[in-house]
């Protein structure tokens, strides 16, 4: 905690505030991609601290909120069979299906678990080998090393009843679609520190220049932020499109080699499905033939219809930066967190939900 | 005399039926009512609480001065019944002795009531047993009726337990929502965090080796302390299950005025912030189940907060903030870092997040 310290110094984030101040001569709109940064950005209450030209814009960067209808359907299907004991991380038991959220199907039976590392669903497989233990593998690069591990040691131990049920999805995939899209109103971007930290910042210069946008690497403490959200002004200001790294006491250009080694041996890129974005291509991660028999989607084969957003839900054009959360007709009144229309409502780091907490 | 003594036979031998008045587990038999139950009872129960318990009678007679007593019960449902810092006995217990005493009330008598699942060691049940009578002897309460009850194996966690207690209220105190002014104190007592913390590690052996303990504790001696500094206190509340943001969130409600929070004056052990900070949980909304939120008037404030650092369990106490007339009904945080956050009411269970 010590280490830390430093970067959540109240002396330093008030001298980087007024230099974000001293800096900025017009309007920016600059989002941070990563849930993490956006928890970071309202849990030090950080946007106070912005002068008001600075507009934040929460991304798609929630795992939880971005996970397709249909991979939240297909776990519960999954879960509801006897032999099945479905693992994922807490806060995707509360996410909304087509019907339903895996905490509901738990109260009506299903065995759903919440662990805190993927390596102990692998336990729990060894533990009860006449149970089917599934392992909801969501998030963005930064939890599929552990996701790639842990399907490893279990090929590795021979462990028949584990299998992942895969919805990995990818950031510079995400940042290219939303530039594509032309109502886009994004300035910059912060570029999540922990993500880059496995892949390195190669894939960012490209995406910079061929959007014109900077892109600054970040990390995810006050001081960091506010760093990152400096550098970002800066390069706005002087016009410059091009990808900085405002984190380099994590991130190494080239990123985490052994990491990149055990994701290209159990993953493979693939089209994706986004919650609120459509489907990106080549924007996920799927487990090789290789893992073949430790995918749930293939062991668990699931004919679903393709499942819709709730009507008034709004939340794709809030993760794409064109409307607030509070410029939708549903929000805080049909949907608020005890009954969220959508996911961006549902994690606290979903845009939505950030906005109702923070009382806007 | 032995069967084998007997090698010619006189005729047919049962074996001795097994009574199950040995077993080191607890059975179904225990909960029947008879020989069994008392067997358990005196075994177990009485042998724990001793002579302050009415057996022979269905009810207890117990007589408290003053005309308006407090009252209140509450069950003890928690996974593992040991953990570092207390056990299931030591909750069962102090739970109802804090809720008595957040109404400014002396604890006095105690029932309990166990529903005990088939299988139980008996020596848990007794060493459970004994932390209550321990907890209860501290608390300067008398356990003086129970039940108990068994069900099938698969059917409980070991044991849940209620308890119910009558405290005698001090005269002159009247503790309510509603006397809470602009301009209020708000006191906490401590460290926040560290009970559910170190439930989590161990239920869920979650594999880092800071040592963190449960705050367990009968605060009815802190309460006393505040209350006779400052008989104008306006609210005591424990915040237990939700943590101080739930307790917080609910005081604002309830009295419809805004509550600001210093968030650096709340106090997180070191340990226990680096374990909320892993796995991705608020230790604002973590389980406290020795600590207090106190309300007091802003000339009593200084005093108060003296007089619990000068109790054994307020030495950590701090001022955390105070009652405003912006956003009413809402609390909002100050951070280190100069900005403001709300602190929301939390919706469910408590999530770990993912990143």
């Amino acid at each position: 905690m010590k280490h830390l310290d430093a970067y959540r110094d109240a002396d330093t984030c008030r001298r980087l505030a007024a230099e974000i101040r001293a800096l900025t001569t017009r309007p920016w709109s600059i989002m941070e991609v990563c849930g993490g940064q956006t928890h970071a950005l309202i849990r030090g209450g950080l946007e106070e601290l912005l002068p008001e030209s600075i507009r934040m814009i929460h991304g798609p960067g929630c795992p939880v909120c971005v996970t397709p209808i249909e991979v939240i359907d297909q776990a519960i299907a999954v879960a509801e069979r006897p032999e099945v004991i479905l693992c994922s991380f807490g806060d995707m038991l509360r996410v909304p299906g087509s019907q339903e959220s895996l905490l509901a199907a738990k109260g009506r039976g299903a065995e759903v678990r919440v662990v805190y590392s993927p390596l102990d669903a692998v336990r729990m497989a060894e533990a009860e080998p006449t149970r089917e233990v599934v392992f909801l593998a969501i998030g963005f690069e930064t939890t599929a090393p552990a996701n790639a591990m842990a399907v490893r040691v279990a090929k590795q131990r021979g462990l028949a009843n584990f299998s992942m049920l895969v919805s990995q999805v990818l950031v510079p995939p995400a940042i290219d679609a939303l530039m594509q899209d032309p109502a886009t109103r994004v300035d910059a971007f912060l570029a999540a520190g922990h993500v880059a930290s496995i892949t390195g910042t190669e894939a960012y210069p490209e995406l910079s220049r061929r959007h014109g946008v900077p892109i600054v690497v970040t990390g995810f403490e006050p001081v960091d932020l506010l760093a990152g959200i400096r550098r970002t002004v800066e390069l706005l200001e002087q016009g410059q499109a091009i990808c900085d790294n405002a984190y380099s006491r994590v991130v190494a250009e080239a990123g985490n080699l052994a990491a990149q080694e055990v994701l290209r041996e159990v993953f493979e890129p693939c089209d994706r499905q986004w919650r609120g974005m459509g489907v990106i291509p080549q924007s996920g991660w799927q487990l090789t033939e290789a893992f073949a028999d430790h995918d749930a989607q293939r062991r668990f084969p699931h004919d679903a219809p393709p499942a819709s957003e709730a009507a008034v839900c709004r939340s794709g054009e809030v993760l794409r930066g064109l409307l607030k959360p509070t410029d939708c007709a549903a929000f805080g009144r049909e949907c608020t967190p005890e009954t969220p229309c959508g996911a961006t409502m549902v994690s606290s780091e979903g845009a939505c939900a950030a906005y109702y907490h923070a009382g806007r | 005399m032995s069967r084998s003594s007997s090698p010619s036979g006189s005729g047919l031998h049962c074996p001795p039926p097994d009574t199950g008045s040995h077993s080191p587990r607890v059975l179904m038999g225990h909960g029947g009512g008879g020989l069994l139950t008392q067997q358990l009872i005196r075994r177990v129960f009485l042998a724990a609480f001793g002579a302050t318990v009415q057996a022979e009678t269905d009810a207890a007679i117990v007589s408290v001065p003053g005309d308006r007593q407090a009252f209140t019960t509450d069950s003890f449902v928690v996974r593992p019944l040991f953990f570092p810092g207390g056990s299931i006995g030591d909750l069962a217990i102090n739970g109802t002795v804090n809720d008595l005493a957040m109404v400014g009330s002396m604890p006095r008598f105690l029932a309990a009531s166990f529903v005990i699942e088939e299988g139980l060691p008996v020596a848990e049940l007794q060493q459970i047993a004994h932390d209550m009578a321990t907890a209860a002897a501290a608390a300067g309460v008398q356990i003086v009726a129970g039940d108990t009850k068994v069900v099938e194996r698969g059917c409980g966690d070991g044991v849940y337990i209620t308890t119910t207690g009558i405290g005698e209220l001090r005269p002159g105190i009247a503790l309510a929502a509603s006397r809470v002014q602009l301009g209020d104190i708000l006191l906490v007592s401590g460290t926040i965090g560290d009970h559910g913390m170190a439930i989590l590690k161990v239920r869920e052996d979650l594999g880092f080796e800071a040592a963190i303990t449960s705050d367990t504790a009968a605060l009815h001696g802190l309460t006393a302390a505040i209350l006779t500094c400052c008989p104008k206190t306006r609210l005591l509340r424990d915040p237990t299950r939700g943590g101080l943001a739930t307790c917080l969130a609910e005081i604002a409600e309830q009295t419809g005025r805004g509550l600001e929070i210093d968030e650096a004056s709340v106090s997180v052990a070191p340990e226990v912030a680096a374990a909320c900070e892993l796995l991705g949980l608020d230790p604002w909304l973590v389980a406290n189940e020795g600590k207090l939120v106190a309300i007091v008037p802003a000339e009593d404030a200084e005093a108060v907060l003296q007089s619990m650092r000068d109790h054994p369990l307020g030495q950590e106490a701090a001022m955390i903030g105070r009652v405003v007339d912006d956003h009413p009904g809402r609390v909002v945080a100050t951070t280190p870092l100069g900005g403001r956050r709300l602190v929301p009411m939390p919706v469910g269970e408590l999530l770990p997040r993912i990143c």
